[in-house]
C-alpha cells in the first residue's frame, strides 16, 4: 500500500471522526444533564440538514449567488432551527417523562425519530428521494503524489474541530457551562444554588441539537447528497461512539467518535476479505469493547457495583 | 382482607361468565374486522372498539373482568385458545385474513420471548428482529437440506438464535442500562449489515424458504374436507396458534416459578437481589437465552410461512416494532402483548387509506400511550401468591 492511499484513508477517517464526534457530543451532553438518551438525535440532525437545504433553495430563489453568503444563511437557519426543535423536544417530550423508567424515554424518543423520518419522507416535497446538496465550498484540490487533498474536506474538518473546541470552552469556561456541569453533577444541589434547572436543560438540548445539525450539514457538503434516512445510521453511530467513550464525558464522546471512524477505516483498508464488512467489523469491536470496559473508555465518576 | 364488591349474585356463581362473554365478543369482532373490506366498515368497527373499551372503563366492567380473569384464568385461557381455533376455521377460505392472523400470532410469540427479557428480567434487547431473522435464515438454509425434518428446523432455528446470543453474554452481563442497550443495538445493525454483504446467504436479495412439512403433509397445499377446499394458510395459522399456545403456557409457568420471582427481583433492584442471594448473572443469562430462543423459533416459522426472506425485513426498525408491542401491551403482560400485536399487525393492513402514513401514525400512537398510559394497554397485575385467599375464602 502506497503513501497516497494511506493518506487518503487517514483524511477520510479524520473527516468521519469529526462528524461522529459532533453527533456523539450531543448524546453525552443530554445524558449529562438529564440521565436520558434522546434517540431522536439522529433524525433531528436529518431535519436540521433539510432545513439547511430548504434555506439554500430559498436563498437561491431570491437571487443570492455568493456561495459564502449562502453557506452562512444555511448554517444560521439550520443550526438555529434545530436548536429550537431540540429545546422543544426536551420541553414537551423528555422533561415530562423525567420520572418514568429509562426505557420509556428511550422508546418515546425512538418513536419520535421514526415520526420525524416519516414526516420528512411524506410531507417534504419529493421527500422519499435523495436530494442533491449543493457544493458550497471551493472544490480546489492539492495533489501530493497519488493523494489529492480537497480544500472542502480541510475546511470541513477545521470548522468541525473548531466547533468542538468552542463547545469545550463553553462547557469549561462560561457561566452557562458551569451551570450545565453543576446540573450534571447533582441536580438537587444545583437547584438549591439558584440555577434555573429547566432553562439549563433546554439550553443544553438546544446546543446539542445545533451541533448535530452542523454535523448534518458537514455530511451534506461532503457527500453532496442528503436523504430522509441519513439520520438513523448517523444517530446509531453517534450513540455507539458516546457509549464506548463513556457517557457524560465530552472528551469520551470525541474519543469515541474518532475511534469509531478509525475502526471503519481500518475495516475498509485492512480487512483481507472484503471492505463491505467494515461496519460489521466496527460494530463487532464496539461489542467487544463493551465487554472489556462496561462503562466506556472514560467511565462515569459514580457507579454502584455489587 | 377488604374484598371488592361483586355486583350480582349470578356473576358470583359463574365468575368466568364475563370473561367468556368478552372472549366470544372479541372472536366475533376479530372475524368481522378481518372480513371487512370497505373503509367505512373498518372505520366503523374501530370506532365501535374504542367506544366499547371506553364504556367498559366507565361502567367498571373492565375492573370486574380483571378480577374474574385473575380468579379463573386457566379456564378462560383455554376458552380463548378454543375461540382462536374456531376463528381460524371460520376464516378458512380467506387467504389474506389468515395470513394476518398467523402473522399476529407469530409476532405475539416473539413478543413473549422479548417479554421475558424486558418485562421479567428488565433487560433491554434491541436486536429482537435479528434473532427473529436468525431463525428465519436457519429455516431457509435447512430447507435446502431435505434430510432435516421441518419441525426440527423450528427447534434448530431457536438453537441458532441461542448460539448467536452466546458471544453477547459477556458484554450483556457486565453492562447495565444504556450500555447494555448499545450492545444489542450494535448486534442488530451488525447482523443486518452482515446479511446484506454476505453472498452465500443471498445478499440484499434474500433467500427462498422451503415450506413447512409435518408427517409428510406439505403445508403449502390446501387442506380439503369432503368437497370443501380451505386456504393453505389454515395450516400455518393452526401451527402458529399451537406454537403461541405452547410458548404462552411455558412463559406463564416461568413467571409463576422461582425463576420468574428471581427475575422480578433482579429487575426491581439488582443490588438488593444479589444481597439476598439471587444468582443475578444466571437469571439474566436464562432470560436472555430463553427469550432469544423463542424469537428464533417464531422467526423460523415466519420464514416458512412467507416463503421468502430478505435482510430488509430484519432491520433496527423491525426490532423497534417488536419492542413497541411489548411496551404498548404493558411490560410483562402476556395478554397485553397479544392485544398490542393484533393492533400493530392489523391496523396498518386494514386501514389501506392510511397505508402510506401508517408508520407515522403508529409512532405517534406509541408516543401518546407512553405519555398518557405508561403502563401499557393491559398492565401486568401484581403477583398473587394465593389466588383463593384474594377472593376472601
Amino acid at each position: 500500500m502506497d503513501f497516497g492511499l494511506i493518506a487518503q484513508y487517514l483524511a477520510n477517517g479524520i473527516l468521519l471522526g469529526t462528524m461522529y464526534a459532533l453527533v456523539a457530543v450531543g448524546f453525552t451532553l443530554f445524558f449529562g444533564v438529564l440521565d436520558v438518551i434522546k434517540f431522536s438525535h439522529g433524525d433531528v440532525l436529518m431535519l436540521g440538514t433539510f432545513i439547511g437545504f430548504t434555506a439554500w433553495m430559498g436563498l437561491a430563489a431570491i437571487g443570492v449567488t455568493n456561495p459564502w453568503v449562502q453557506l452562512l444563511g444555511v448554517l444560521i437557519c439550520s443550526l438555529g432551527g434545530t436548536a429550537l426543535i431540540g429545546a422543544a423536544i426536551a420541553k414537551w417530550l423528555v422533561l415530562p417523562l423525567k420520572k418514568a423508567p429509562q426505557l420509556n424515554t428511550l422508546l418515546i424518543t425512538l418513536m419520535l425519530g421514526t415520526a420525524i423520518r416519516e414526516a420528512v419522507r411524506l410531507f417534504y416535497p419529493n421527500g422519499s428521494n435523495p436530494k442533491a446538496f449543493p457544493a458550497l465550498l471551493p472544490d480546489a484540490a492539492v495533489e501530493l503524489g497519488s493523494f489529492s487533498l480537497r480544500a472542502d474536506s480541510v475546511i470541513l474538518v477545521l470548522a468541525g474541530l473548531g466547533l468542538i473546541g468552542v463547545l469545550s470552552l463553553v462547557i469549561n469556561r462560561t457561566r452557562l457551562g458551569l451551570a450545565i456541569r453543576a446540573v450534571a453533577q447533582d441536580e438537587e444541589t444545583a437547584r438549591i444554588m439558584g440555577i434555573n434547572y429547566t432553562l439549563v436543560v433546554l439550553a443544553t438540548f438546544a446546543i446539542g441539537s445545533g451541533v448535530a445539525a452542523f454535523a448534518g450539514i458537514m455530511n451534506g457538503l461532503y457527500y453532496n447528497e442528503i436523504n430522509f434516512g441519513m439520520g438513523l445510521i448517523l444517530g446509531l453511530i453517534g450513540f455507539s461512539a458516546a457509549i464506548i467513550g463513556g457517557l457524560g464525558n465530552l472528551y469520551g464522546a470525541i474519543l469515541g467518535g474518532f475511534l469509531f471512524a478509525g475502526l471503519q477505516v481500518i475495516g475498509a483498508a485492512l480487512l483481507p476479505f472484503a471492505s463491505a464488512y467494515k461496519d460489521v467489523f466496527a460494530f463487532a469491536v464496539v461489542i467487544a469493547l463493551m465487554a472489556w470496559k462496561p462503562t466506556g473508555l472514560i467511565p462515569e465518576r459514580s457507579s454502584d457495583r455489587v | 382482607m377488604t374484598d371488592l364488591p361483586i355486583s350480582s349474585t349470578a356473576a358470583a356463581a359463574r365468575p368466568w361468565a364475563a370473561g367468556a362473554a368478552v372472549i366470544v365478543t372479541a372472536g366475533v369482532y376479530a372475524w368481522a374486522l378481518l372480513m371487512a373490506e370497505e373503509t367505512w366498515q373498518v372505520t366503523g368497527l374501530l370506532v365501535l372498539a374504542v367506544a366499547a373499551v371506553l364504556a367498559a372503563l366507565k361502567t367498571g366492567f373492565a375492573r370486574r373482568l380483571h378480577q374474574d380473569w385473575a380468579a379463573s384464568e386457566p379456564r378462560l385461557n383455554r376458552l380463548a385458545f378454543a375461540a382462536l381455533i374456531v376463528l381460524i376455521f371460520a376464516l378458512s377460505d380467506a387467504h389474506f385474513a389468515l395470513l394476518m392472523v398467523a402473522t399476529t400470532l407469530l409476532y405475539f410469540t416473539a413478543a413473549m420471548g422479548l417479554n421475558i427479557q424486558f418485562g421479567f428480567a428488565g433487560m433491554a434487547n434491541f436486536a429482537g428482529a435479528a434473532f427473529f431473522g436468525a431463525g428465519a435464515y436457519t429455516a431457509a438454509v435447512l430447507g435446502t437440506v431435505t434430510a432435516v425434518p421441518p419441525l426440527l428446523t423450528l427447534a434448530i432455528g431457536g438453537a441458532v438464535a441461542l448460539v448467536l446470543s452466546l458471544p453477547l453474554l459477556l458484554p450483556i452481563l457486565r453492562t447495565t442500562g444504556h450500555y447494555a442497550a448499545v450492545v444489542t443495538i450494535a448486534f442488530g445493525v451488525l447482523f443486518r449489515t452482515f446479511l446484506e454483504v454476505n453472498e452465500i446467504l443471498g445478499g440484499p436479495q434474500g433467500l427462498m424458504v422451503a415450506p413447512m412439512r409435518l408427517f409428510g403433509w406439505d403445508f403449502n397445499s390446501a387442506p380439503v374436507i369432503g368437497s370443501y377446499e380451505m386456504s393453505f394458510y389454515v395450516n400455518y395459522a393452526l401451527l402458529a396458534a399451537a406454537l403461541a399456545g405452547l410458548v404462552f403456557v411455558l412463559v406463564r409457568r416461568l413467571e409463576r416459578s422461582w425463576i420468574g420471582l428471581h427475575m422480578d427481583a433482579v429487575r426491581l433492584d439488582e443490588t438488593a437481589a444479589a444481597c439476598f442471594g439471587v444468582p443475578v448473572a444466571r437469571i439474566k443469562l436464562t432470560a436472555f437465552l430463553l427469550g432469544n430462543a423463542i424469537l428464533g423459533v417464531s422467526g423460523a416459522l415466519y420464514g416458512m410461512m412467507i416463503s421468502f426472506i430478505a435482510p430488509a425485513s430484519f432491520t433496527f426498525s423491525d426490532s423497534l416494532l417488536l419492542v413497541s408491542i411489548v411496551l404498548l401491551g404493558g411490560l410483562g403482560s402476556l395478554w397485553g402483548s397479544a392485544v398490542a400485536a393484533a393492533i400493530v399487525v392489523l391496523l396498518p393492513e386494514k386501514l389501506q387509506l392510511l397505508q402510506e402514513y401508517r408508520f407515522l401514525l403508529f409512532s405517534i400512537l406509541v408516543m401518546l400511550v407512553l405519555l398518557f398510559r405508561p403502563d401499557g394497554i393491559l398492565p401486568r397485575p401484581l403477583r398473587t401468591f394465593f389466588a383463593s385467599r384474594r377472593a376472601g375464602k
